[in-house]
């Protein structure tokens, strides 16, 4: 078997990179997929989790996490066509006007 | 029995002694009815007034003439009327204090103040607002008693603020005026510094007696530290300086003329301003505890009655000259209250003489005025003796009353004075002597400016006799003026020895070498009055002088300048200054830190960059400092 | 004596370390591509490396579920967006915030040794629970004991959640006409108005040409005189050059039937 920490912590790594990557990537959905990326890294603590202690529970979660992540990518692309449809761009930092 | 027991010994009030507190109650209740009757009682209003004041004298004429059919130590009658207000363990009560010393006070207010009120039913006939005038004068003759028959320093206090009060409405009675109503607020103001150090005498007693009761004080001073004595007769001569228009507080005195006639004959002559000798004399247990204050005391009544004779003889408005001469005897009482035991009863004595006598001037003064067309000014006067005869010899009574002549009121009471001096100080004495001097001069300057010499009437004036309601108070008070001091000679020492706690001296007919000198002195005095002023003519207007005295004298000490920059300038400047301070320290620091966090704020809402990745990486710094904070609390 | 050499690796180990430093290239590409189509594969090759990974731990229910909903339906998903969105654009590489490259940087530093440290605190190595009896009845049924079972609320809220995300995609994707929408009558008589008009065709486009050998849609037709109807083969063919010439399949005819000429001249001769 695998040695968990070690899934743990590519785990972790993929989170950060995701994180990273909503930090610094301007194309929309791009950082929507490093968004998906973070989920993702969670999805495979929850699996190992559920290897640690002998249980189905983390892969119940990973699984409504699954269909959860569905739901709000649904939602989400709706959204970036929106605003494509009216701004033509899918620049993140032009949505900018929620300033002081 | 020693002094202390002789001092609080007090019999409670019976029979005609419990009606006493009518004397206040009489004139009060008319002033009030006068104020508030409106001009329906504006016909016959002053008569009400008349008779209220008549009527407190007959009870006081009855109280004093059962005084003195008791025994001495039966004279002194205490009555308590109702508790005023307890706060704590202080209990205040409103009581009345008859003895010796009141007695006589209140014989001098309500007599004199009765001649003046008839005086004034002629001297204010013209006027529109009499009523008030008379409403105000017997609300001045209840306050004056309350002060002078009041057994506790609090109640004291209540007349005291209670002339002051009268005096201020008095004073600018013709408001309309705009010096008059200045010269009432200047004498309010002045007073007011005065009555903060009697205040803060009554404070002293408070905290230390727990009462400002006449016999609790004075059975307590001898027990107090020596500088707590010290200091209440500090306190307590500020107060006197103030009422009294004693050096340094005399400026307001002058101004006061301003005033109807018989005003400044009732309070700035005769009652008011000789509280503050009332309050020395009351006080006296407070002194004889404390030589700097007693000190302080005669050195006051020393350089006011230099000052009152100096400022006498350069002022042309015969007002002004009285007014004068009135700071100078009372600074001759002051001396004489400061000497100690030996002086209490020469300060009454005088109290009483130069009632009558400066009263009767005053009138006298307000008589030819209303003969000269209410003109002030002695340039133009000149020959009056002629034209009016009974104003000239009662005026006369009062000026050799008041320059010593032997035999006269003025004669005895001043003498004593004099003598009491030289025993005391040699210094004192001899100034004593130079301002009787002085007096002898400025006031025969006057008689030579007003009613002998040439005429020098302006066009127009027809100065004619005043009517019998105006001469007749004239005439009692110049019989007083010539009789008073052969009775009370030798009376008063013995009568006011319980009250007082002066050392009766031994008084005869023939004058001491002190005496001789005395007479001497004067009749140099007058001698340079008639060489200065008594031959040749009196300019029309004051001449030209380089004579410094002069000079000094016109400015009246140069007295309203001195307070100005003493007092007034810094006063200025430490509300200048306050403002300044409230403004850029205090609105400044409000200020600064409103303006420091509007330009926080302004730094810290650039994080607000309304970019999304902007506020992407504020969240995941956020998540990492707050999880490393919660596992260093886990660790911890 | 060979056993003895190679060291005890299982399958699962060795799997792991194959698909893991995948997964992390992948992941790498998504953040550092620039053009977002390949980003989007990257993704794609991020989860199915995910899905191998669950396979070595016990969880094949979902192995599938990973490759069915993630990978098969959420990454087409996004790339029918990028599609209309535009797919060849490559993004800039300029940082238009200043410092954000590298205080994002540290913060991903940050969260990454927090990450570590944090699991390295709290996992206790050794042995651990394999899931051997949680699959005891298979993973699948063990799946749905828990979910119809202890999470049947949870179950069905996502359920509701679901509903809604539809629901939400159809209120956002909806576009309000602003203009009426025109009907047949109204387009005919347009055509009728515009054919008065400008002259313009009422009719519909003629259809490609037919030939002997040819009728695709490259092939244009021929009018009355012979030449070409140039309405009757798209513009975009012919601008690409994939209309067929008709010259050419003429010439193919003409050929065809000289060389039936040519036999019926020998025949006739002999």
């Amino acid at each position: 078997m695998t040695n968990p920490e070690n899934v743990l912590m590519l785990a972790g790594v993929l989170f950060t990179i995701g994180a990273l990557g909503v930090m610094l990537r301007r194309n929309a959905l791009v950082a929507f997929m490093c968004v998906e990326l973070m989920l993702n890294a969670a999805n495979l603590a929850l699996v190992t989790g559920s290897t640690m202690n002998g249980g189905l529970d983390g892969q119940v979660a990973s699984f409504f996490v699954m269909v959860v992540a569905a739901a709000e990518v649904v939602v989400g692309l709706a959204i970036i066509m929106t605003i494509y449809r009216t701004r033509r761009t899918t620049s993140v930092d032009d949505a900018n006007l929620l300033k002081l | 029995m020693n002094l202390l027991e002789t001092l609080s010994h007090t019999v409670p009030a019976t029979g005609m002694f419990a009606n006493a507190w009518w004397m206040i109650a009489a004139p009060l209740l008319v002033a009030a009815f006068l104020l508030l009757a409106g001009r329906v009682a504006d016909a016959w209003g002053h008569f009400v007034a008349v008779a209220a004041v008549v009527f407190s004298f007959s009870i006081a004429a009855c109280l004093f003439g059962e005084m003195l059919g008791r025994g001495a130590e039966e004279r002194a009658v205490e009555s308590t009327l109702y508790t005023w207000f307890s706060v704590g363990t202080w209990t205040f009560d409103v009581g009345l204090q008859i003895d010796q010393l009141s007695i006589l006070f209140a014989m001098l207010i309500t007599g004199v103040g009765s001649l003046i009120h008839i005086y004034s039913i002629g001297y204010m006939a013209h006027d529109e607002r009499r009523r008030r005038f008379f409403a105000y004068l017997n609300l001045f003759v209840a306050a004056m008693l309350t002060l002078v028959l009041a057994n506790n320093y609090l109640i004291l206090f209540v007349g005291w603020e209670g002339v002051g009060l009268a005096s201020y409405l008095l004073i600018s009675f013709f408001q309309h005026k705009k010096s008059a109503a200045d010269a009432g607020v200047k004498a309010f103001v002045m007073n007011r510094v005065g009555d903060f150090g009697m205040l803060l005498a009554i404070f002293t007693m408070l905290a230390m007696f727990g009462s400002s009761k006449f016999s609790v004080v004075n059975a307590g001073v001898p027990e107090m530290p020596a500088i707590w004595a010290t200091l209440l007769g500090v306190f307590l001569l500020l107060g006197a300086c103030g009422k009294s228009a004693q050096v340094p507080l005399q400026a307001w005195l002058l101004d006061a003329m301003e005033g109807p006639t018989p005003v400044s004959a009732l309070i700035h002559a005769a009652t008011m301003v000789t509280a503050g000798v009332y309050l020395v004399v009351r006080s006296h247990v407070v002194y004889e505890h404390s030589m700097i204050a007693q000190t302080a005391v005669v050195v006051v009544g020393t350089v006011t009655l230099l000052a009152g004779a100096w400022i006498g003889t350069s002022q042309d408005d015969i007002k002004k000259v009285l007014a004068g001469s009135t700071m100078s005897q009372i600074g001759y009482m002051m001396l004489a209250a400061g000497i100690g035991p030996a002086g209490y009863a020469f300060a009454i004595f005088h109290l009483l003489t130069h009632g009558f006598f400066k009263a009767n001037m005053f009138l006298g003064a307000g008589s030819v005025m209303h003969g000269m067309h209410d003109d002030v000014n002695m340039r133009n006067y000149g020959a009056l003796a002629k034209v009016m005869r009974y104003t000239y010899w009662t005026f006369f009574c009062g000026y050799i009353a008041i320059i010593g002549f032997p035999l006269t009121a003025g004669y005895f009471s001043k003498d004593h004075i004099i003598e009491a001096a030289f025993h005391y100080n040699v210094v004192i004495g001899l100034c004593a002597l130079i301002g009787a001097g002085v007096t002898a001069f400025y006031m025969t300057r006057l008689m030579f400016m007003t009613f002998w010499g040439k005429q020098r009437w302006q066009p127009g004036v027809h100065p004619h006799e005043s009517p019998k309601v105006m001469t007749l108070p004239l005439v009692v008070l110049a019989a007083l003026s010539i009789v008073a001091g052969a009775l009370m000679n030798w009376w008063i020492q013995t009568w006011l020895e319980p009250a007082a706690g002066n050392h009766p001296h031994e008084v005869s007919l023939i004058p001491t070498p002190i005496g001789l000198l005395a007479i001497a002195v004067v009749a140099a005095g007058v001698a340079t009055g008639w060489y200065f002023f008594g031959r040749g003519d009196i300019p029309k207007v004051a001449p030209a002088s380089k004579n410094p005295f002069t000079l000094v004298g016109r400015n009246v000490l140069y007295g309203d300048q001195l307070n100005d920059a003493v007092i007034v300038q810094p006063t200025y400047a430490l509300a200048a200054a306050s403002d300044a301070t409230d403004r850029h320290a205090i609105d400044g620091l409000f200020d600064g830190l409103a303006h420091g966090f509007g330009g926080l704020s302004t730094q810290v809402r650039k994080l607000q960059t309304g970019y999304a990745r902007s506020y992407a990486l504020t969240m995941t710094a956020g998540v990492v400092v707050t999880a490393v904070v919660l596992i260093l609390a886990h660790l911890a | 004596m060979i056993p003895a050499l190679i060291p005890m690796v299982t399958g699962a180990s060795l799997t792991f370390w194959i698909c893991a430093p995948l997964a992390v290239l992948g992941a790498l590409g998504l953040v550092l591509f620039r053009k977002a189509v390949y980003s989007a594969l990257s993704m794609a090759f991020v989860m199915l490396n995910l899905a191998v990974l669950y396979g070595t731990m016990d969880a094949p229910f979902l192995v599938f579920v990973q490759i069915i909903v993630y990978t098969g339906a959420i990454m087409m998903l996004f790339l029918f967006v990028l599609m209309l969105v535009g797919i060849d654009t490559p993004d800039s590489v300029i940082e238009t915030l200043r410092g954000q490259r590298w205080l994002a940087a540290l913060a991903a530093l940050g969260t990454v040794g927090l990450l570590f440290f944090g699991i390295g605190g709290s996992v206790r190595s050794g042995p651990f629970a394999g899931l051997t009896e949680a699959n005891a009845i298979g993973n699948v049924e063990g799946i749905a004991s828990l979910v119809f079972g202890r999470y049947v609320f949870i179950f069905e809220l996502t359920s509701a959640l679901l509903i809604t995300a539809a629901l939400a995609a159809m209120v956002l994707a909806h576009r309000t006409r602003v203009t009426e929408k025109i009907g047949q009558r109204l387009q005919a008589a347009q055509r009728m108005r515009d054919y008065a008009e400008t002259g313009a065709h009422p009719g519909p486009l003629p259809a490609s040409g037919v030939f002997a050998g040819h009728n695709s849609i490259a092939v244009p037709a021929l009018l009355p005189d012979g030449s070409v109807a140039e309405s009757s083969v798209s513009r975009t063919l012919v601008l690409r050059g994939a209309a067929l010439d008709p010259e050419d399949l003429r010439s193919m005819t003409a050929d065809r039937f000289a060389a039936i000429e040519g036999v019926k001249e020998e025949e006739g001769d002999e």
